[in-house]
């Protein structure tokens, strides 16, 4: 059986999708986005011009939810499909878009360059226990206006997993289209096995920007995946009480499935967030907080009840260094978003709230996500009598390690870490230079990062990624793009 | 064909299918394959392969222990045929294992002594919470030129330390070398009692074995 967490109850989760409802008649959402406005307007929404207030009718939010689909895949670049969103199933991508990383030796922040990002896309693609890429750092070594499409550039010379992106202007979504089309096969391909979805965030309270907004009718238009990133800070700018929350980031939700669907009926669209709960005492936004989970895992239950496909930001830490408030955080986090079913869970590697990423937290938060993989594996019965046979033929031996049963089940049965979990003894443990967990991760990256093997990307694509990313970057002042790393 | 049956023995003890191991063996017998060829060509490679294995860690106790039951059996088989054409595998050693009196533990004991059996070493298991009189009673008797001593307790350790002295007291120590493992112990410890060698797991104690056993 697999192990389940409920957070509301059944007649809270109506509650709350009825009072998200009528918060979008009133006070209504502000749409600073013309398209949508036009969308909305057209669908019978009232849209007040002056302060692009829109009340929308619960039929119309209605007819949206009937249209989005519950399921969806996104598929590597082998054109498998690896990755499901919608039911229950549960998969991993590092946290996006970090401002700074962790360096290695220094154990200090710095600002991440082209080789520090491409060093993240081979760790996250020899991580197994990692589902999806993420553009999971903003490089500092190009404009800062192509820094979103050109993260996407890198990692599409060096992944195969899909991944999980997003847009910081309305013209680079197009730029980061041309890449995904490149590297899909054109954009029949590309609607048929997306592999890339895009992020797209609400303001709090009840606000959809004039760019998040335009990525995400771009994305419903042109069948790119986008996954609805509500993110109420409860006590700040959002209600404290977590329910309460709950309905803000699900009013939010709602009116962002709408004006996708309206865009294109059946685009993909995904009931995600990063919602948390304020920190009363140092004014942040705390990510390892037990607010942010219950909020976190209460709207994925409420989005399973509409019945569409789940993401959430968790498993991340709000420590500075990769310590003892690190650890506890992000298994919490992890854990816990596992026992809640969130199909893509976002998050691993990152530090310091949402701003700092680590190839060493990754590596640890890749065993944290095994060991919550296997918990959600659950307790399986496997013979039938469970017991009794291999008992009786055992007696009271202690020679279960010797038995064939062992051999065929133990990989299955018990979770078995990398060695960056020590399990030795002491003595075992000091003799193998009584290294921290940080030194362990620390080189348990190196050696997968030295064993990647560059994916078969044609010289042709490269060339085609390349002239695609210099284009955009030329606009900006940047004539030459540094060089890619080996 | 024998090629191909040495292969499959050696693949078999590797994959842990100790039933497809008894066959591809007898096969061998049955195609007039020499027993010391599918030892030192089929079984012996195998269990090389497994060792390496569990080294890296890509296998795990389990994978060990159930090829080194699966040579055992394969080599009860060979014995016989060994014994009827006046042939001998040449013995590793001669090995006394035990748990030390006042300690239980048996887990990592048995799979020393499952590890060094396979490893072509007669083995006397004595079992668990065993009395120093009886390993000094069998290594006299056996003519053991190997004692293992296991103690997963750090209040049972210092029964190592009477071992090596009961084995000084009865004229044994010079014709025996000891080792010593478990849990709480250390190469330190074994140096502090006067023990010839620690491992810290089964792959290991089989190298320092064969180590020790050279003369």
């Amino acid at each position: 059986m697999r192990p389940r967490l409920a957070f509301l109850s059944e007649t809270m989760v109506n509650q709350i999708i009825n009072e998200a409802m009528e918060l979008l008649g009133d006070p209504g959402v502000r749409v600073h986005n013309e398209e949508a406005l036009a969308l909305l307007a057209a669908a019978g929404a009232a849209v007040e011009r002056k302060d692009r207030v829109v009340r929308i009718p619960e039929e119309i939010v209605r007819k949206a939810l009937a249209t989005a689909p519950s399921e969806f895949h996104l598929y590597n670049l082998d054109g498998r499909p690896t990755v499901h969103y919608g039911g229950d199933s549960v998969q991993f991508d590092p946290g996006s878009a970090a401002l700074a990383i962790l360096d290695s030796r220094t154990q200090e922040q710095r600002t991440p360059i082209t080789s520090d990002f491409v060093r993240f896309v081979k760790l996250a693609e020899m991580l197994p226990e990692i589902d999806a890429q993420s553009t999971a750092m903003i490089c500092t070594d190009v404009p800062a206006e192509v820094g979103d499409l050109y993260r996407l550039y890198l990692a599409l010379n060096y992944m195969r997993k899909p991944i999980v992106t997003g847009a910081f202007r309305k013209d680079t979504w197009w730029t980061m289209r041309e890449l995904l089309l490149a590297a899909a096969g054109g954009s029949e391909a590309l609607a048929q096995k997306p592999i890339a979805i895009f992020d797209v965030c609400p303001s709090p309270p009840l606000l959809w920007s004039d760019l998040t907004c335009q990525n995400l009718i771009d994305c419903a238009r042109n069948d790119i995946p986008a996954e609805l990133v509500s993110m109420p800070l409860a006590g700040a700018t959002a209600p404290v009480t977590l329910a309460a929350a709950v309905v803000q980031h699900a009013a939010e939700n709602l009116s962002g499935v709408t004006i996708g669907q309206l865009a294109k009926p059946s685009s993909p669209i995904v009931w995600g967030g990063s919602p948390a709960a304020f920190d009363m005492r140092e004014g942040t936004t705390p990510m390892g907080d037990v607010g942010t989970w219950l909020i976190d895992c209460a709207y994925t239950q409420v989005g399973k009840a509409l019945s569409l496909p789940t993401h959430a930001y968790l498993g991340m830490s709000d420590a500075k260094i990769i310590d003892a408030q690190c650890g506890l955080e992000s298994a919490g986090g992890t854990l816990l978003a596992a026992l809640a079913g969130v199909n893509m869970v976002s998050g691993a590697g990152m530090l310091d709230f949402e701003s700092c990423q680590s190839f060493e937290k990754l590596v640890l938060d890749a065993e944290i996500i095994g060991m919550a993989k296997r918990l959600i594996g659950g307790i399986e019965a496997r013979d039938q009598p469970i017991a009794l046979t291999l008992m009786r033929k055992l007696g009271h031996r202690a020679e279960y390690l010797a038995e064939s049963h062992t051999l065929k089940w133990f990989r299955k049965e018990l979770y078995i870490p990398s060695e960056t979990i020590d399990r030795r003894s002491l003595d075992g443990w000091k003799r193998k230079g009584a290294k921290s967990a940080f030194q362990r991760a620390s080189e348990r990256a190196d050696q997968l990062v030295a064993k990647y093997q560059p994916p078969p990307v044609s010289a042709e694509l490269c060339s085609e990624l390349r002239a695609i990313t210099r284009a955009a970057a030329r606009r900006f002042g940047m004539e030459r793009l540094p060089p890619l790393a080996d | 064909m024998s090629s191909d049956l040495l292969s499959q023995i050696t693949a078999s003890l590797v994959n842990g299918e100790p039933d497809l191991t008894m066959t591809a063996t007898k096969q061998a017998l049955a195609a007039g394959v020499e027993p010391l060829t599918i030892i030192h060509s089929g079984l012996v490679p195998g269990m090389r392969i497994v060792g390496e294995k569990f080294s890296c860690g890509e296998y795990f106790l389990p994978n060990l222990i159930v090829s080194a039951n699966s040579m055992k059996q394969a080599m009860q088989l060979l014995e016989p045929e060994l014994r009827a054409r006046q042939q001998a595998l040449q013995s590793q050693g001669t090995v006394v294992i035990g748990t030390v009196q006042g300690d239980i533990h048996e887990i990592g004991k048995s799979l020393v002594a499952t590890m060094l059996s396979a490893n072509g070493f007669e083995v006397h298991d004595l079992g668990v919470d065993v009395p120093i009189d009886k390993i000094i009673g069998t290594v006299s008797a056996t003519g053991a030129n190997l004692v293992g001593l296991s103690s997963l307790l750090t209040t049972t350790m210092i029964m190592q330390k009477k071992v090596i002295e009961a084995l000084a007291s009865a004229g044994l120590r010079g014709r025996v070398k000891v080792m010593v493992g478990g849990a709480p112990v250390s190469p330190k410890w074994a140096e502090d009692i006067g023990a010839d060698g620690y491992a810290e797991d089964a792959v290991g104690a089989v190298d320092l074995a064969k180590r020790l056993a050279t003369p």
